[in-house]
């Protein structure tokens, strides 16, 4: 909005007036849907038009470019260099004439079945899904998303079309065993972990870890459950727990989209290299060795001071360039839990939801959310009602389940058992075949009418028992 | 077999749990029972209640007047008058959305704190700076009982400590008692913030330690004591940590991660394999 016209990398004029932006990184900041986060870090659109230019500007840049003009610089970050090192020319060549706006159609066309997606999926940079995303819809975002389709495995299979995971999250605020085991039935009951059995710690420890991979293991095997458990405390954490011998399933780390927030995370790409290789020597999966468990969230990279003013959208994208490296069996966005100084309100959730679905798939991840929100955000059950059905339509492959919404631990609202259970039935989603089977001979679930039994199944019914007494 | 557990459905569109007597064993929303595969409207609304609760704890304000009328009368009240002090977001909207602005005073705060330096000569060992954060209600209701735990033990020992008036910020995060320090020439800052609210537990408070406190320093060189609250961390253990801290800050002249709490309890020393009663040891 000025006349000195130089300055700019990119310009567009509209009637008598140009808009002109300096960088691709500022281009791709004023073309991102608002959001509190680009307001705090001063990069988001100063007006609604200067956003819309930005995203017409947007529209017409080739993706080529995005191969030429780095975000964050090579030399400084080793997550551009894995980016552009491992960048698949071949794969690539199908959408390498488009622009933005040109792979936006593309992607929504019938040129783009599943197949081919699959097919151009390596040649695909964060960048790009990022800034396709900026200009597409909700309902763009959840038509493409659907078409994408990442399997992966473990004990069971996760992914399948037609089917949504859950994560099952025991938390208690003192690790209190007896308080874990209740509600890790109360969830089994429910129907709900076949993505995971997923504890977060109150206590961050080696020794704490152990205990926790130690008990759900037990539980795994007692009931013979086709899942995987899993421990979410630090890479480094997780490696000593395996030194000591712990029935380690999946590694767990969050992850950011810069070198410099996985500093400030305490690990590297080594670091997590040295996991996976650990967590596959154990061999404990049945059907696949898909090991790695990462959680992700808009917002982390501003919120280390390691955005490079770089909006918190494309840094979140750039977060799966890391996870894709490492083959994960799961990966979260857990896009409510950061608070209002990053997604304000239900609006702005929502809208990050589905984008972090849709760029994590298009990149070949397996997609679940975290769909949440803290009380000091502008945001109830019915934004996450919203948003859960929304992205259950996309195919996102996992929800979190946990009694009643309240995580007593974490001090946060996610969805509950109950919630995965009102998905499959207004959806018809079934759970990953292997656990759907044991739910059926188990007698906890009907997958025909996505019902629940009545009854307590006898081998828990002994269980109960013996805590509450009876005979 | 005799079964123990109700299982048969009746007319009754709720499906009770038989297992909800667990609950007495954690505060999770266990044992629900379900209306088809849904939430029971008891439950639900229960669960609208404790959001309802947890959303006026973010909103509503401190109420200042009253605490400071409350805390004066107290035998031991540090002397001088309470300071009331505001950071730069001015409203609860801007809070929320510049944890930025809610760091740094404002310049009528500022003021009051470099008139009351110029006016007294008082060397302050520590002050308390009591600020609202996403809890008011946090505050209000844990404020006196703690303070009046800790506040008599630290200035009766050998060494006591010469404790500055306190100060109340509004939409204040926990840096700004580095702002505040700093301004007030205080050795040492303890920040009282009302912490975020979880459905279960709208009136945690959280206690937050700088040693040579100034503008800019991050969360690595403060301690933490979280969960200050009767159904949580109890003011006598919260006090007891909190003069731990404090001591080994008075003598290392630190905080931070530096500074170990060394007064946890082994996490492990109530591990018990039976506690998993999922499992049959028999």
């Amino acid at each position: 909005m000025t006349n000195d016209k130089t300055q700019f990398r990119f310009r567009h004029t509209v009637g008598e007036r140009t808009f002109g932006f300096k960088s691709l990184a500022e281009l791709m900041a004023k073309a991102t849907p608002a959001r509190s986060g680009d307001r705090l870090a001063g990069v988001a659109a100063e007006t609604a038009e200067q956003r819309a230019i930005a995203q017409m500007t947007l529209a017409d840049v080739p993706l080529k470019l995005f191969l030429e003009e780095v975000l964050v610089p090579y030399e400084d970050d080793e997550i551009t260099r894995l980016i552009i090192d491992e960048h698949d020319k071949l794969a690539f060549a199908p959408i390498s004439h488009l622009t933005v706006g040109g792979f936006r159609d593309w992607l929504l066309s019938d040129m783009a079945p599943p197949a081919m997606l699959e097919k151009v999926r390596a040649g695909i940079t964060p960048e790009m899904a990022a800034a396709v995303s900026k200009i597409m819809r909700n309902q763009d975002l959840i038509l493409v998303g659907k078409k994408c389709h990442v399997k992966t495995a473990f004990r069971n299979t996760i992914g399948l079309p037609g089917h949504l995971s859950t994560r099952l999250q025991p938390n208690h605020p003192t690790d209190d065993l007896t308080g874990i085991a209740a509600s890790i039935l109360d969830g089994l009951m429910y129907a709900n972990g076949d993505a995971v059995i997923g504890i977060n710690p109150a206590t961050d420890n080696v020794a704490q870890a152990c205990r926790l991979m130690k008990m759900m293991d037990e539980v795994i095997q007692h009931y013979d459950i086709p899942t995987q458990s899993c421990v979410l405390t630090h890479v480094t954490n997780t490696i000593e727990c395996i030194e000591q011998g712990a029935p380690v399933d999946l590694v767990f780390q969050s992850i950011g989209g810069t070198q410099a927030t996985n500093d400030s995370f305490g690990f590297n790409l080594a670091t997590l290299a040295e996991a996976r290789d650990a967590a596959l020597s154990l061999k404990r999966g049945t059907v696949g060795d898909n090991v790695m468990y990462f959680e992700t969230g808009q917002g982390s990279a501003l919120s280390a001071n390691a955005h490079h003013n770089i909006d918190q959208q494309t840094c979140e994208a750039r977060a799966y360039a890391v996870a894709r490296k490492f083959k994960p069996l799961l990966v979260n966005t857990v896009v409510g839990f950061i608070g209002p100084e990053y997604l304000f309100d239900g609006k702005e959730i929502t809208r990050a939801g589905l984008e972090d679905h849709f760029c994590a798939k298009l990149l070949g991840l397996p997609m679940g959310c975290d769909v949440c929100y803290t009380n000091h955000a502008q945001a109830d059950q019915n934004d996450m009602d919203n948003l859960m059905t929304l992205l259950a339509v996309a195919g996102c492959t996992f929800i979190m389940g946990i009694p009643g919404s309240d995580d007593i631990m974490l001090n946060y609202q996610t969805t509950s058992f109950h919630d995965a259970m009102y998905v499959r039935q207004a959806l018809g989603l079934k759970p990953a075949p292997e656990f759907d089977q044991w739910l059926k001979h188990s007698n906890i679930f009907n997958d025909d009418q996505f019902t629940l039994n009545h009854q307590i199944p006898s081998a828990f019914e002994k269980s109960l028992k013996r805590i509450l007494g009876g005979h | 077999m005799k079964r123990v557990f109700p299982t048969h459905p009746t007319n009754d569109p709720v499906i009770e749990n038989p297992w909800q007597r667990l609950r007495e064993f954690t505060d999770a929303r266990i044992g629900l029972g379900r209306a088809g595969v849904s939430v029971p409207t008891k439950h639900l609304l229960a669960f609208q209640l404790a959001h309802a609760q947890a959303i006026d704890a973010v909103h509503t304000p401190l109420n200042i007047d009253g605490l400071i009328e409350n805390l004066v009368s107290q035998s031991w009240c540090p002397k001088g008058q309470p300071l009331r002090l505001h950071s730069r977001a001015e409203h609860r909207d801007m809070y929320l959305q510049r944890p930025d602005y809610g760091r740094l005073l404002n310049k009528a705060s500022e003021q009051i704190l470099e008139d009351h330096a110029y006016l007294c000569d008082d060397k302050y060992d520590l002050a308390f700076v009591i600020v609202d954060g996403l809890s008011a209600l946090a505050i209000e209701e844990n404020i006196a009982p703690f303070l009046g735990e800790l506040i008599p033990a630290l200035t009766s020992g050998p060494e006591p400590w010469r404790i500055a008036p306190l100060c109340f910020v509004e939409q204040g995060r926990v840096a700004i008692g580095d702002h505040i320090g700093q301004l007030l020439n205080a050795k040492c800052v303890v920040v009282l913030v009302g912490e975020r609210p979880g459905l279960s537990s709208p009136d945690s408070m959280g206690l937050y330690l700088t040693w040579g406190p100034k503008v800019g320093k991050t969360d690595a060189y403060r301690n933490c004591i979280s969960n200050i609250r009767p159904a949580g961390l109890n003011y006598p253990e919260a006090g007891r940590k909190a003069r731990y801290l404090l001591n080994e800050a008075r003598t290392k002249q630190l905080s931070g991660v530096q500074l170990k709490d060394r007064t946890d309890e082994t996490a492990l020393e109530h591990d018990n394999d039976n506690h998993n009663f999922l499992i049959s040891k028999k």
